[in-house]
């Protein structure tokens, strides 16, 4: 089985900032806007070097999806920034009117997403904005796993031209995947092949998956383990592919159940090969205070429950 | 040049398309468009720089005009197809099934002289600011023009961009409110208590002019004075006075007609006060 190594620890929100600041020194067409939240965003480095391009926007989200639109309507590539709940729910409206309806090229940025914002709590800890921005149509989802993707999916969301909600996150988190490889929005990689068991993961959950497959792998079974980066439009070709090989599918995802991939999948499948499943997510839940770590072993987020869950859905096969 | 008369004949013909294409949709507002006939047939006619043959979304070297209450599009659409925009008889197909002439204006459906959707109140002059930011940006010194109602600015966003476009100093955008007083459930102060724009604006920031938005004099006056503050780094809000339904008498200064058709006897009355002018679609 390939085995992938933390070459280390890195906050994927940090990837973003180094990809906005990439994308903006190759096209000047990119401007960044935030709501209170550049330092959070690491938007630093873009902004101290393109001070003309950057707009702080004040605590004020809707405001800053609808500058963005405007801007976006004069050529410009807008990426706006802040918390993952503050960017989808908080301003739902404005972004399905401002920006999804007219397919107009904003890119929102968001950041601390899902339950390992830690210690802030469920107020600002979103297991639902995947859902909110899949129900978009139109709208490009993408929720990449590390540093170094994050990074490159940046840079991808700023040349495609119409709307992508970028998801990425706060913790340190391992950084594995290969350095500057280029982004392709809508495929997804195969990280591992496998013969017994599919795990499809998404963000911060590729690489739990991961070491669920070295720890299945210990007990004789090969795991075959799909990173689906951009879960808007899915690579539904690989995942059908995969399922129709091992003919049982656990996905994992640091979301909830209602609206994630998981549901995604089920439904792709459900509709093309109907295969055993088994879901590892925020189910139907809130979040709460606690270090990211506490929390992802508190919510089952983790490895040892990916691996789990592979059994079981193996027993069903 | 437009003369005081030519936009007096435009503007009434414009009063007849609405109440017409609202009978014939048998749906639709009314009662703001009549308000702000006056406002849009200047601006069209005599205000912008723009030019329907060389219109483009993205606004370059032109003036732009956002609609942040989307449901008056009767008076917008009509306003458009009688300055060139798209044929005067399109009008027919208001709220049709399949039409461009959608119930809010709709960028996903081509209208020619639409910039961005709208009809979600709150959100046109967030819109707008960021165009003016990007004219700005790429050194186009036209205007930005939006225009909001006194009923939508009960949307908390519309003080959120009140803020923005004074701190980015978007002294090239021109908002305009029809201060007509009255929104679904009645007055405006009854619904919602939301008390004196003009010291609001004024408290915001904002270079603010009070006009009569049934005067033309009036009307041209205010534009003139809100194109000369550019420069100044203050963006500017002309608070336009005007009646809700003005022009029918049945409709005038209620709130009753604002998303509400006439009927075919209604229609046939309202017309015997409006004048046919340019000719029906």
């Amino acid at each position: 089985m390939k085995k992938y190594t933390d070459t280390g620890k890195k906050d994927t929100r940090s990837g973003f900032g180094a990809g906005l600041y990439e994308a903006g020194k190759a096209d000047n067409r990119i401007v960044a806007l935030t709501a209170d939240l550049k330092g959070s965003l690491k938007m630093d480095a873009f902004a101290n070097e393109f001070p003309e391009r950057f707009f702080q926007c004040g605590i004020a989200e809707a405001n800053m999806a609808g500058a963005a639109a405007g801007l976006a309507i004069t050529g410009k590539i807008p990426f706006i920034g802040s918390f993952a709940e503050f960017v989808t729910g908080r301003i739902y409206d404005q972004i399905r009117q401002e920006i999804a309806y007219g397919k107009t090229n904003v890119k929102i940025a968001s950041s601390h997403a899902g339950i390992t914002l830690g210690e802030d709590g469920a107020t600002h800890q979103t297991m639902e904005d995947i859902a909110l921005m899949r129900a978009l149509p139109d709208m490009v989802v993408i929720n990449p796993c590390d540093y170094n993707q994050t990074k490159a999916a940046t840079i991808a969301a700023a040349k495609y031209d119409g709307p992508v909600y970028l998801r990425f996150g706060r913790p340190s988190v391992p950084n594995f995947t290969e350095e500057d490889k280029p982004f392709v929005i809508g495929k997804a990689d195969v990280m591992t092949e496998g013969k017994d068991v599919t795990i499809i993961a998404t963000g911060h959950m590729v690489w739990e998956a991961l070491q669920a497959a070295e720890i299945l792998e210990s007990e004789g079974i090969c795991a075959e383990v799909i990173n689906v980066a951009t879960i808007k439009p899915l690579d539904e070709k690989t995942i059908i592919a995969s399922a129709i090989k091992t003919k049982a599918v656990v996905v994992a995802e640091e979301h909830n159940m209602a609206g994630g991939l998981g549901e995604l999948v089920a439904g792709v499948l459900a509709a093309t090969v109907p295969t055993p499943m088994g879901f590892i997510n925020g189910k139907d839940l809130f979040g709460q205070t606690g270090t990211p770590a506490e929390l992802l072993k508190a919510y089952g987020l983790d490895a040892a429950n990916i691996a789990d869950a592979a059994r079981k859905v193996l027993a069903r096969k | 040049m437009a003369t005081i008369e030519e936009l007096q004949k435009t503007a009434t013909q414009v009063r007849r398309d609405i109440v017409r294409m609202v009978t014939a949709a048998k749906s639709g507002h009314p009662g703001g468009s009549l308000s702000s006939t006056d406002i849009l047939t200047a601006l069209y006619l005599e205000v912008m720089n723009h030019d329907p043959k060389t219109w483009t979304r993205d606004g370059k070297n032109q003036d732009v005009f956002i609609i942040s209450a989307g449901h008056m599009t009767p008076v917008y659409y009509s306003v458009l197809a009688r300055t060139g925009y798209f044929p005067v008889s399109e009008l027919a197909t208001f709220r049709k099934f399949g039409t461009r002439l959608q119930g809010h204006p709709s960028i996903r459906k081509g209208l020619p002289g639409i910039t961005q959707t709208s009809g979600s109140l709150g959100q046109g002059l967030s819109a707008a600011a960021g165009i003016a930011l990007g004219k700005r940006l790429d050194k186009d010194n036209n205007f930005v023009y939006v225009l909001c109602g006194d009923g939508e600015s009960e949307e908390g966003q519309i003080w959120e961009a009140g803020m923005f476009a004074v701190f980015h100093k978007l002294d090239n955008l021109i908002a305009m409110t029809d201060w007509n007083g009255q929104q679904i459930d009645g007055t405006v102060d009854s619904v919602a208590g939301e008390g004196d724009l003009e010291l609001k604006w004024k408290a915001f920031g904002w270079n603010t002019i009070v006009a009569d938005g049934h005067d033309f004099e009036s009307i041209l006056s205010a534009f003139k004075a809100a194109k000369a503050n550019k420069g100044t780094g203050k963006p500017t809000m002309i608070l336009f006075k005007t009646e809700m339904g003005h022009g029918v008498d049945f409709m005038a200064g209620t709130c009753k007609w604002h998303g509400k058709a006439p009927s075919e006897e209604q229609c046939a009355e309202a017309m015997k006060q409006l004048q046919e002018t340019l000719g029906d679609f």
